[in-house]
């Protein structure tokens, strides 16, 4: 997989390797959609990951599926790695260049080709913004569910490449519950159809699979999505806990109690005092844990669940309970939850924010391990949980104009993502393992696990020159991470069961 | 039942599917049998997986289960039931033995699978023991997890031919607070036409299906959002629903009786499919059931020999007059162009001859990513050959 390395080539071969790659693409796309100076290719360097950076060779701005093919056919004919590139907010670094590779914008594909009410599917581009989807099914009172936080700004075939949830998965599910077909090219230069409008394709599934693959298995050109109606209403109720582990018993307690809430959410108080002077969104910041819950449907519907909701949140030793009583209020109650990277970002230079997800039982134990690292590594920690999903997100305080801090708060997101694999958990619930959780994969899979991995990959992609390198590390790499991580003559996590 | 040493069983999987590979000996991985009809052909020995039995791990507030391939599909119900939580996809239960690796291998939905979603979105992580009997683990016990391919979520619908699913988790939830089942009379075009509004609108429809001139329909959820559906939907309410549902998960309906059986699996947006034989609708469209008798196939011949899309069409039909065969490969593919253009594909699931193919043919660069997929877990090819393509 490692196929393309420049690192002997002199500034001369780098510029003349260049020249003769983007000669190649400028006969299969028009001037405007090949950019290769580095002013023009800078805005590609790095995605929400802003820490990685590289400049990439030469960037290409598709506008059809046979542009795509063609740069494609080209790149396979030159032997020339390909990173596809959505609205570059991914935050693991799938969309990171490769110093001699083609980034593949698809921000030129932006097309929402078929809007149907009555089969309730749209058929749109790769680069139509998740948003942009659901504001234009409004008018039939339909919408698209998942809803990433980056809604506003990522795209589908981003949202495809990651699998990405949001805050009302537990209800509604993944990209991949609310994707029916995907069309894209191979780097074998195949048009491949996978799913349909139908709810199922003949043979092996392999929608589910190229879902989540993070642009290693061929290049989206449409997506055909499932739009679900709108909840006629919803309400959100907040409730305050004096300990964290009440706040999980509670969440606990809801599902035991047969209800499935539209959303919900747990805050720490690190992160509920972070994020209080910044929206006012009239958190009790003396609370352990705020918890916003969440019911929509009918007005009959709501009101009925929000009473057992509340009943049931009481009993649990809820210290306080507020229902928002506007769309107004519960927007604000809303707002500081929504705002917690933000938020983050105002009180902090920095901040590294980390994806484990894990049974939710295992919150506290994971909470305490968090506080101790925290001492550990002298950095502070803000918490938020999707509890209804188990998916965790600390977000590590750190200024990386100090010293040695961001290195610190690498050591300390690996570290947390070890002890989600130890109580059960995955390294990654919706941001992807891209380049920046690569070694925490050989913590979570045995060699022949990602041998399986690799024929995967394989299996759409034999040349491996599909974002090559993310995502799935190879076996000396591991042992390379292994042994930089051995302590006691133990690999890590020998103890796990594998079997 | 005195200890048993699951770790020991597997071993002795592990170690007769790593002699088989080296043999090249197909195996043909069975759990309770129940659906031995099901699929292309039956090759090679047979491989019991119901040794390897039980519940690993249960926890209702986490809304997951973990079982070993074997455990019967009745004990997990009975298990959920006791929490009032069930498995959302309402697997068709063909006999007592079913199995919940058949469960996912075969990747069978039932009613409520429109509303609530296939055996695939309910899959959070398996371990494949594949050719070289090595336990691979994929996916775990979490809603969202995207740490390497979602292999386990391809494993439903495999019919064992990527490996031995040696044990899977899945999602579950809780059983509605309120159900109620209505009834209206209608033809087949008005009840597509009302599913396809309904389901544009936010109502708590679980499960539908249109037959004989009657559509049906379950409604599910909380008290008042039934309710308020029931007053805005009228019809007349169904008395022993939850029998009429039951016949069709578990298909001992009577349309599920006799002829070939055909599932038609198109949008739910198309309209009325015109074909010889008698169609039962469910998924609020998008499954459908053609049952043909024998008398149907010979007339269809005609039929589709009459409007055959083109001139080689016509000559593949006027060659197979008179032969039975031919008859029957003729209906069959009539069938699947007719599937193929309301954007749908057609399975030969039960009944009829197989020699017309049970599986829609893939397109030729799916079936290459079929194939590698296949040799990378299944170098010797011994995992049921033949079962899918």
């Amino acid at each position: 997989m490692n196929t393309a390395t420049s690192t002997q080539s002199t500034p001369a071969d780098v510029a003349a390797r260049r020249a003769q790659v983007a000669a190649a693409l400028l006969h299969v796309l028009p001037a405007r959609a090949v950019l290769s100076e580095p002013e023009d290719t800078r805005p590609y360097e790095c995605d929400g990951l802003a820490a990685y950076r590289q400049l990439p060779m030469i960037v290409v701005l598709p506008d059809s599926e046979e542009q795509v093919a063609a740069v494609l056919r080209v790149c396979r004919e030159m032997n020339v790695p390909i990173v596809p590139r959505g609205a570059g907010t991914g935050l693991s670094g799938g969309a990171m260049p490769i110093a001699d590779g083609v980034v593949l914008s698809t921000a030129r594909l932006n097309r929402i080709v078929r809007m149907d009410a009555y089969s309730r599917t749209a058929l749109v581009q790769p680069g139509v913004r998740n948003l942009a989807i659901s504001e234009a099914a409004a008018q039939h009172g339909l919408y698209y569910a998942p809803d990433p936080s980056s809604q506003i700004a990522c795209t589908i075939g981003g949202n495809v490449a990651e699998n990405s949830g949001g805050v009302h998965c537990l209800k509604y599910g993944l990209t991949v519950h609310n994707v029916l077909r995907v069309r894209m090219v191979t780097m074998d230069g195949d048009v491949v159809e996978l799913g349909g409008e139908s709810l199922d394709a003949p043979g092996l599934d392999l929608l589910s699979v190229f879902i989540g693959s993070e642009g290693m298995l061929g290049i989206v050109t449409e997506v055909t999505v499932k739009l679900v109606p709108k909840p006629a209403t919803a309400r959100v109720i907040m409730a305050s806990f004096n300990e964290v582990t009440a706040g999980c018993h509670a969440v606990a307690a809801l599902i035991a109690a047969g209800i499935i809430p539209a959303g919900l959410e747990m805050m720490d108080q690190t992160s509920s005092r972070m994020v209080e002077p910044f929206v006012k969104a009239g958190y009790d910041t003396e609370a352990a844990a705020i918890l916003l819950c969440e019911a929509d449907g009918t007005v009959e519907e709501v009101e009925e669940e929000i009473a057992r909701m509340s009943a049931v949140l009481n009993t649990a030793g809820a210290s306080a309970i507020a229902v928002s009583q506007s769309e107004a209020e519960r927007l604000k109650f809303w707002s500081g939850r929504k705002n917690a990277f933000p938020a983050a970002g105002r009180i902090s230079p920095d901040y590294y924010c980390m994806d484990g997800t894990i049974p939710r039982k295992r919150l506290g134990q994971v909470l305490d391990g968090i506080a101790q690292m925290e001492t550990k590594y002298g950095l502070r920690c803000a918490n938020v949980f999707h509890a209804g999903d188990g998916n965790l997100h600390p977000l590590i305080l750190f200024n990386a104009n100090i010293p040695d801090e961001f290195e610190r708060a690498e050591a300390f997101g690996a570290e947390i993502l070890a002890l989600c694999v130890e109580v059960g958990g995955t390294i990654t619930g919706e941001h992807g393992v891209g380049i920046e959780k690569i070694n925490s994969m050989c913590a979570q899979f045995a060699p022949a696990e990602l041998d399986a991995f690799f024929s995967v990959k394989r299996a759409f992609d034999p040349a491996g020159l599909l974002n090559p390198d993310k995502a799935i590390p190879t076996l000396n790499r591991c042992a390379e991470f292994g042994k930089m991580r051995v302590s006691g003559g133990m690999l890590p996590f020998s103890h796990l069961p594998r079997f | 039942m005195t200890h048993v040493s699951y770790s020991h069983i597997a071993a002795q999987f592990s170690e007769r599917i790593r002699v088989a590979t080296d043999a090249g000996t197909p195996l043909r991985l069975r759990g309770g049998g129940t659906k031995d009809w099901y699929g292309q052909s039956l090759n090679g020995e047979v491989f019991d997986t119901r040794a390897y039995a039980g519940v690993v791990s249960y926890e209702p507030t986490e809304l997951v289960i973990t079982a070993r391939c074997g455990t019967p599909l009745a004990e997990i119900e009975a298990l959920l039931a006791q929490h009032h939580q069930m498995l959302a996809f309402e697997p068709p239960r063909y006999g007592a033995a079913s199995t919940i690796g058949g469960v996912v291998a075969s990747a069978l939905s039932g009613p409520r699978r429109a509303s609530a979603g296939a055996v695939r979105d309910f899959v959070l992580g398996a371990v494949l023991m594949d050719g070289h009997g090595e336990a691979l683990r994929f996916g775990g016990q979490v809603m969202k997890n995207v740490a390497g391919y979602d292999v386990s979520r391809l494993l439903a619908g495999s019919l064992g031919t990527l490996g031995l699913i040696l044990e899977v988790s899945l999602k579950v939830l809780p059983v509605p607070v309120r159900e109620a089942s209505l009834r209206f009379e209608m033809s087949e075009i008005d009840a597509l036409r009302h599913l396809n509004e309904w389901a544009g609108q936010p109502l708590p429809i679980s499960a539908s299906c249109w037959h004989q001139g009657v559509l049906t329909l379950r409604l599910s959820g909380a008290e008042a959002a039934v309710a308020a559906a029931q007053r805005k939907l009228g019809g007349a309410p169904l008395q022993d629903a939850a029998a009429f549902w039951t016949s069709l998960r578990d298909q001992t309906h009577s349309h599920f009786d006799g002829g070939a059986l055909w599932r038609l699996s198109v949008p739910p947006a198309a309209s009325a499919i015109i074909l010889r034989g008698e169609q039962l609708i469910e998924w609020g469209g998008a499954q459908r059931w053609l049952k043909v008798e024998a008398a149907d196939a010979e007339q269809v011949v005609g039929q589709a020999a009459g409007q055959a899309a083109g001139p080689a069409g016509g000559h593949a039909a006027c060659q197979a007059g008179g032969q039975a065969g031919g008859q029957v490969t003729e209906q069959a593919s009539g069938i699947r162009r007719t599937v193929a253009a309301a954007g749908g594909h057609a399975t030969l699931f039960r009944g009829g001859d197989k020699n017309v193919g049970v599986f829609h043919p893939l397109a030729s660069a799916v079936a290459k990513i079929h194939e590698r997929l296949k040799q990378s877990f299944d170098p010797a090819g011994i995992f049921n050959p033949g079962r899918m393509y």
